[in-house]
């Protein structure tokens, strides 16, 4: 788009012709600011069609040239165009005044306060929600007839038999990497035979049933958060809540009643498969047959361990339920919000369960089991 | 009607088909600019799949489909995105990238299809705003934070984005209260004559219809029934037609009165 510009003395004004059409596909950079000042003229007469772009683009040429002391005049202009500069200037909004740009330390030191104000609201609500669950359980046990069986099938199957074959899998692999590890180190010392007791120590007491609710945390958990969510986004929350229905009772309470019964018994299915993998690996690496291996096993390794270790899974299961629940319910109205809260559910339900592993293990420590 | 008219839109020989289903059997439209063409018919008929596939979301059965005078079905990918960028879709609830401010949203169309500066595409953005009729302080806004017919407006804005030369509106006024609803007829009025918009309206709304639309084409049949000037459609003889134009809510709408002088 060539732009003859006539430049005279300082004084004299300066006069823009465009030619061709002034839109957002073409001509723009024919107003460009290029240093004019003073009284402009813009000669519209070789130009074509104008859009609401082309406009704009006038319109803010005129508003820096007045900011400057000086002004645009525009002439030559077909009715269609004197129409579109009309409707832009009387629709636009208002120039703006420039935002104050803000102290950086400032903003940071309020995005942590930010950050710290909502990490206790989030908290609280946690707690809050947990209290209501709680409730709402309760009252449940005092009326079990009210209790909604099929949905609590329907999330058992879910939660606990479709997560059989994984959870099974993973223990036994631990149980193998831990038999071979452990080999390693015991071959040194002669003492093979005691890989028995560290497999089934560290697997009774602690790895199986925390991989197992870290799996857990990240398959249903997860879910959770994404029905529960979606529902949310559609609204059918709410319309729940004007039929009286109460989604706590309806939708929190059979997920987390299921994960209260599967975890236990998916802990215990990886218990079983780390022990059968660790005496395979033993087998075959060691030659700790699996006689022997069933020998030590009862001789050396008390019970506590493995009750020890379930113990924790009905904790670990209300902690992933209702965290996976909250976070469905706190989805906003739109499809980002359901991605960001389904994986802040699934990092706070696995950060909660090491922390509670945690404090379990200082428990144990000081009452000596 | 005696000057030639510029056809931007020419749909023949249309056939459409989900399965067994025929939709559209031999559907011929034109579109002509600087109109604002209403599209009726029951429900069922087809109003929003005929949207669907002038716009390329659908690929039909068979027939022709040429808007600028590319022939959709053969165009390559540049005709294809060169025809795009003349057009703009509001579909019915506004469709709006709900990831994205609505400001992000108008910009959206310009990032595809422009290598405009951040700081011009916000302001066209804005601009784009203001003309739907927006307050400002919706830029910054969420589409879940909007109400249904300030997502409608914003889904106007992001389908003005480009400056097209033709909008598509699937039943603009859908869900809109008679004044929100009477405003947004004027707002598309307004920015049709000031703009030179060739406006394709997919409506129920017989107030609209009355208000803005120069002409409309109504869907029965498989086909194209009639077209015609409210008044002239109002005067044709077939059963649907007379329930549709001269109804209870088609007086109300001041067409039957239109009809007698």
């Amino acid at each position: 788009m060539a732009v003859q510009s006539e430049p005279k003395s300082d004084a004299s004004p300066t006069t823009l012709r465009p030619q061709g059409p002034l839109t957002i596909a073409a001509g723009l950079e024919a107003l460009k600011d290029t240093g004019l000042a003073g009284a402009v003229t813009l000669d519209l007469s070789g130009a074509g069609r104008i859009d609401t772009a082309g406009a704009a683009a006038i319109l803010r040429l005129g508003d820096r040239l007045a900011a400057a002391g000086g002004g645009l005049t525009v002439t030559g202009e077909t009715p269609a165009q004197r129409r579109m500069l009309d409707l832009v200037a009387a629709r636009r909004f208002p120039p703006e005044p420039p935002a104050r740009a803000p102290d950086p330390l400032r903003a940071a030191v309020a995005r942590l306060g930010q950050a710290v104000v909502e990490g206790g609201g989030t908290g609280v609500a946690l707690t809050a929600f947990l209290g209501q669950v709680v409730a709402t359980l309760a009252a449940t046990m005092l009326r079990p007839w009210r209790l909604r069986l099929t949905p609590l099938v329907f999330h058992l199957g879910e939660v606990g038999l479709g997560a059989v074959p994984i959870v099974a899998l993973m223990s036994f692999l631990i149980g193998v990497v831990l038999a071979y590890q452990g080999a390693t180190q015991l071959r040194q010392f002669g003492a093979e035979v005691f890989v028995v007791d560290l497999i089934a120590v560290s697997v009774l007491r602690e790895l199986g049933i925390l991989l197992t609710a870290i799996i857990v945390a990240g398959r249903t958990g997860a879910a959770f958060t994404a029905a529960i969510g979606s529902m949310k986004m559609r609204e059918e929350i709410d319309a729940m809540r004007t039929l009286g229905l109460d989604p706590v009772a309806v939708l929190v309470l059979p997920r987390v009643l299921a994960l209260l019964i599967a975890l236990p018994l998916l802990g215990l299915v990886a218990n079983v498969m780390g022990l059968l993998g660790g005496a395979v690996m033993a087998w075959v690496e060691l030659g700790v047959s699996p006689g022997m291996f069933r020998a030590r096993l009862l001789e050396g390794v008390d019970i506590s361990n493995a009750t020890v270790g379930l113990i924790k899974a009905p904790v670990f299961a209300l902690i992933i339920g209702v965290v996976g629940c909250f976070e469905g319910m706190r989805v906003g109205g739109n499809a980002e919000s359901l991605g960001r809260r389904t994986s802040v559910s699934v990092v706070t339900a696995i950060f909660l369960v090491i922390l509670a592993d945690a404090l379990f293990s200082i428990f144990f420590s000081v009452v000596g089991l | 009607m005696s000057e030639p008219r510029d056809t931007i839109i020419e749909v023949r020989g249309l056939r459409t088909q989900f399965g067994p289903q025929v939709i559209h059997d031999g559907l011929d439209l034109d579109v002509f600019r600087g109109e604002v063409l209403g599209i009726v018919g029951g429900s069922g008929t087809g109003k929003s799949v005929l949207l669907r596939q002038i716009t390329g979301l659908l690929t039909p059965a068979a027939g022709t489909i040429r808007a600028f005078g590319t022939d959709m079905g053969q165009a390559s990918e540049a005709e294809r995105r060169a025809v795009e960028r003349r057009w703009g879709v509001m579909f019915q609830d506004g469709a709006l990238f709900s990831a994205l401010t609505v400001a992000e949203n108008v910009e959206a169309p310009m990032r595809v299809h422009t290598d405009l500066a951040p700081a011009v595409r916000r302001e066209l953005a804005e601009l784009k705003v203001a003309l739907s009729g927006l307050p400002r302080s919706a830029c910054d806004k969420y589409p879940s934070e909007l109400s249904g017919g300030m997502r409608k407006r914003a889904g106007l804005a992001r389908a003005l984005a480009l400056d097209p030369e033709i909008v598509f509106l699937d039943e603009p006024t859908a869900g809109l209260d008679p004044i929100g609803a009477a405003a947004f007829d004027d707002l598309i009025g307004e920015l049709q004559a000031a703009m030179g918009l060739t406006v394709f309206m997919v409506t129920h709304d017989l107030d609209s219809l009355h208000a803005i639309c120069d002409r409309v084409a109504v869907l029965a049949e498989k086909r194209v029934l009639a077209q015609g000037t409210m008044s002239e459609l109002a005067r044709v003889d077939h059963p649907w037609m007379i329930d549709y134009f001269r109804g209870p809510r088609a007086r109300a709408a001041g067409i039957g009165a239109k009809d007698g002088d």
